[in-house]
């Protein structure tokens, strides 16, 4: 935990009162007792440790995706608040997902934060794989978007390179097959029930693309780096 | 590949015995520099494609029609991919529990990737016919094992990766309808650090899991068509 407390504890030095050391000290360590309180209501479940290897096992061993039965997403570099509103998404039944809805359940509050403060901090290589046939047409659909269609620039809001923000995911490096079947069954899956949802936002330039132009901006993306 | 059937059928013990017996005879009669130039001579045109030849290399042990025959397991309908990865990890020696390396690192020491692509799919379009000899009340605990897993537990369902029936896709394998005995002996064998090719995460999932576990997994798989 080298936080902005710890250069605190050396500086004091030449310091005229002991009172702001103390104070650091005092403060660090009642954050570290916060922190151990949490790790124990993770550990509580079989440890955070075992629940990544958990994950990893289908998103792939370094969270790079796979390709199983079905195709796994990335979840390296995910965004935080991205990935904490799926879990609870998948538990509210907001998206649909059997696998998903199952693994979901279990997990505590605290370990949905801590999965998702993890993830984030991964950055292997993107898995590859996608034909790389249209990647121009990917690329001019990712920047500009389709105007005539009503199709607004993905960079516009996911980022030039496609690294997202905040609510709002991580394209670059995802598996091709995962961002066509999200895309070509969007509102099928995400937005269920009477919740309002954040994915409301992105119905209708998946409803507005078609395959072909689904197809190339998926490879575009899992490509970026 | 004596060494490698003795244990197939009692039967082709006693072929095997009858025709080492047979050479051994020749041998002395003839000299044995003549003797070996004639069983290579013999032997050598198996080591280029026949299909019949070196089919037959491998029915001797997985049966007939590819059916699988105790310890060997079934081939037909097996994904050819996978059959393929599986002869490439016997080759580089990295699939390593005792019968593959008692048995099938010598089999494919001299199977090149081309005639092991053309046995692959030679045993894929094979209809497999399932094992049945499983425990029938364990099936439904080992249905639920499959297709949830045991989330709590960090067991990942099998259905995520090799679908909904079990029959797996691209270079992961067919499951349903192997026999009890070789599903039972590869997940414990994942458990107790035996690897298979490389990437995998079945050494991951399968040391989760527990003996009963286990049981009832085979069980359930040995009945699926």
């Amino acid at each position: 935990m080298p936080g902005p407390l710890a250069p605190k504890r050396t500086v004091p030095r030449r310091a005229v009162s002991l009172r702001p050391a103390l104070q650091a000290v005092m403060l660090t360590a009642a954050f570290s007792v916060a922190a151990r309180a949490e790790e124990r209501a993770v550990a509580a479940r079989g440890g955070l440790e075992a629940k990544l290897e958990y994950c990893k096992t289908c998103h792939g061993l370094s969270a790079q995706g796979y390709r199983g039965y079905f195709p796994m997403p990335r979840l390296a570099g995910l965004q935080s608040l991205y990935m904490e509103n799926q879990l609870r998404a998948y538990i509210e039944r907001r998206r649909t997902n059997a696998i998903m809805a199952n693994v979901a359940k279990v997990l505590s509050p605290p370990m949905i934060s801590a999965l998702a403060a993890y993830f984030i901090n991964l950055d292997p290589k993107p898995i590859g794989g996608a034909p790389r046939g249209s990647l121009a047409l990917g690329k001019q659909i990712f920047m500009d978007g389709l105007p005539d269609s009503n199709v607004p620039a993905c960079s516009a809001c996911h980022g030039s390179e496609g690294k997202g923000q905040n609510e709002i995911p991580r394209l670059a490096g995802q598996l091709y097959e995962y961002t066509v079947g999200q895309l070509t069954n969007w509102s099928k899956v995400r937005g269920q029930g009477s919740a309002v949802d954040t994915s409301a936002i992105m119905a209708p330039t998946a409803r507005n693309l078609t395959r072909l132009q689904i197809e190339a901006v998926a490879a575009y993306v899992s490509h970026l780096q | 590949m004596s060494v490698i059937c003795n244990e197939s059928s009692d039967f082709t013990d006693a072929v095997l015995v009858r025709q080492i017996a047979q050479e051994l005879e020749i041998m002395k009669r003839i000299g044995l520099k003549t003797a070996l130039v004639a069983i290579v001579a013999s032997i050598a045109p198996a080591a280029a494609w026949d299909e019949a030849g070196s089919v037959r290399n491998c029915t001797w042990c997985h049966g007939t029609t590819g059916q699988g025959y105790m310890v060997a397991p079934r081939l037909a309908g097996q994904r050819s991919a996978y059959i393929e990865s599986q002869i490439r990890s016997f080759r580089d020696h990295t699939r390593d529990n005792p019968f593959s390396k008692q048995y099938m690192w010598s089999a494919v020491a001299a199977l090149d990737p081309g005639p092991a692509r053309d046995l692959a799919t030679y045993f894929a379009t094979i209809r497999p016919k399932p094992a049945n000899d499983g425990d029938p009340n364990l099936a439904a605990i080992g249905r639920a094992i499959y297709m949830d897993g045991i989330p709590e537990a960090n067991v990942a369902s099998c259905y995520a990766c090799h679908g909904p029936n079990a029959e797996g896709v691209r270079d992961i394998p067919r499951l349903g309808g192997l026999a009890y005995f070789y599903l039972k002996a590869r997940l414990e064998q994942w458990g107790q650090g035996y690897h298979s090719g490389m990437g995998t995460p079945m050494p991951i999932v399968a040391r989760q899991l527990g003996p009963k576990e286990i049981e009832a997994l085979a069980s359930y798989l040995s009945f699926v068509k």
